[in-house]
């Protein structure tokens, strides 16, 4: 953060435009997972409504489709989106390179110091290039979660023809079980994310212009 | 078949939008006192207009005539992914007696009391379209044709709804039966016309699946009035909504018939 704040003059700036932090696949890419992932929960809370799976439902104010029938319409238009787009990501991610330079290494020692530093106020964010430890676990959370969103979702949607996805999840009622608890992880992740691109708003800044 | 009916009395959407000009005209209003860089004030409130068009749009996104088309589109195209993806030899899971759901829910778009009435003498079947031997079938007929060919399954009815049941059916394979009248197993579609003025259609390889079942008994007794007497398609490939219940007429087309659901949004192959 202090970094930021200071200012830079002029003369100081590099003459030649550098590599953008965020390339520009990675941030058209994340604008359309954001666009698919609010239309897919926002839809899957309708339809989570027609049978409840617990003892409660989702305000109808904040479904998308209207009834049952539109919510489904939704649903199954933007997971063409949802699975193409993130099929993108990860192709071009593994491609270039960028996964395992970003993600790894991993551990789970450096997801606890990174942790505990950032609870105390001291985890730097000077260098947008490189992602601390708690940041590569969180992100690698929600491409795994949307994985298993769409594994699972493909099990609830073709129960008999993908039988042995479904079987994989425990039947039918197990996939729509697995298929809310990863909404409900990615949902999470969500709260936590934004409320971080609150804290640090430069971020959503590279997401958009990639600087 | 589902119980939850399209909703007539949408709420206005005038005050939502009035909401969101006021959230727009608040926001911009702190984030210009906040942000005094000028070309960073200008991009806040570009990106903050353009989210803001989102959300106005949003509300009134289910009425959009062009939006509806394009789902529309989709869904036809979620048909023909349905149809390629679908295997004739591959059968749905079936379970021992044991697993059977007791009592078996009942599910219309009506309540269980308002289930038609049909009379067994009054009954035939009506066979229409393109089918060589369109005689009507009286129940007795119907049930003579089937006990030698005896059928049975024990699977699970998966409802649009999410929720799940496994029951008991039995009566004739529909393709034995599509054999015998001389049906086109050529055309694109068969059509149901049902005593309760339900109806819908299914594609010709799902009405020749091993497992589609033309079925007039549930657990081994006639079917009762609420799971369709006097017949009903059982289908463990499709949805529930697919699975027509007090069958009067059956037809075979190379038109599009619809359904009774499908009509208001539901996707038309509506397989599992």
């Amino acid at each position: 953060m202090s970094t930021l704040t200071k200012s830079v003059p002029p003369a100081a700036q590099p003459p030649v435009r550098s590599r953008p932090v965020q390339p520009g696949w990675l941030r058209v890419t994340h604008w359309l997972n954001v666009l698919a992932v609010l239309t897919m929960v926002t839809s899957g809370w309708r339809i989570y409504n027609a049978s409840p799976i617990f003892g409660f439902r989702f305000p109808n104010e904040i479904t998308l489709g209207g009834w049952l029938g539109g919510a489904l319409r939704w649903h199954f238009a933007a997971m063409w989106l949802l699975a193409a787009n993130g099929l993108v990501y990860l192709l071009i991610n593994l491609a270039s390179g960028r996964l395992s330079r970003r993600f790894f290494p991993l551990t789970l020692r450096g997801v606890m110091r990174d942790a505990f530093a950032a609870l105390r106020g001291r985890l730097a964010h000077d260098d947008p290039r490189h992602y601390n430890q708690v940041q590569r676990a969180a992100y690698l959370f929600a491409v795994l979660d949307l994985v298993l969103l769409v594994a699972s979702g493909l099990a609830v949607w073709k129960p008999v023809q993908l039988g042995w996805l479904c079987t994989l999840f425990g039947g039918f009622q197990g996939a729509r079980l697995v298929h809310f608890v990863a909404m409900a992880g990615l949902v999470a992740f969500i709260a936590v994310h934004i409320a971080m691109v609150a804290l640090v708003p430069r971020t959503l800044r590279t997401m958009i212009t990639g600087r | 078949m589902t119980l939850e009916r399209k909703p007539h009395d949408l709420s206005p959407i005038a005050p939502v939008v009035r909401d969101g000009e006021a959230i727009l005209h608040e926001a911009r209003a702190l984030m210009t006192r906040r942000v005094a860089e000028p070309s960073r004030r200008a991009f806040l409130t570009r990106t903050l207009s353009l989210g803001g068009v989102a959300l106005l749009s949003g509300c009134s996104l289910d009425d959009n005539a062009s939006v509806e088309s394009a789902l529309d589109k989709i869904s036809r195209w979620n048909d023909r992914v349905q149809a390629a993806l679908f295997r004739q030899g591959v059968l749905a899971p079936t379970f021992p007696a044991s697993s059977i759901t007791r009592p078996f829910p009942f599910n219309a778009f009506y309540s269980m009391d308002e289930a038609p009435v049909v009379e067994e003498a009054d009954y035939q079947l009506e066979l229409s379209g393109l089918i060589a031997d369109k005689a009507p079938w009286r129940l007795d007929a119907l049930r003579n044709f089937a006990s030698p060919r005896a059928a049975e399954q024990i699977t699970r009815h998966v409802c649009v709804e999410g929720w799940s049941a496994i029951g008991r059916w039995g009566g004739v394979t529909f393709s034995d039966f599509l054999r015998r009248i001389g049906a086109d197993t050529t055309a694109r579609y068969v059509g149901f016309k049902c005593a309760d003025d339900y109806y819908t259609s299914i594609d010709m390889p799902t009405a020749l699946h091993p497992q589609t079942l033309l079925a007039l008994t549930y657990d081994g007794q006639t079917l009762p009035r609420e799971y369709g007497f006097p017949m009903k398609l059982r289908i463990p490939t499709k949805l529930g909504y697919k699975n027509p219940k007090h069958i009067r007429a059956i037809f075979v087309t190379n038109t599009y018939p619809g359904g009774y659901w499908e009509d208001q949004g539901y996707n038309w192959f509506g397989g599992s």
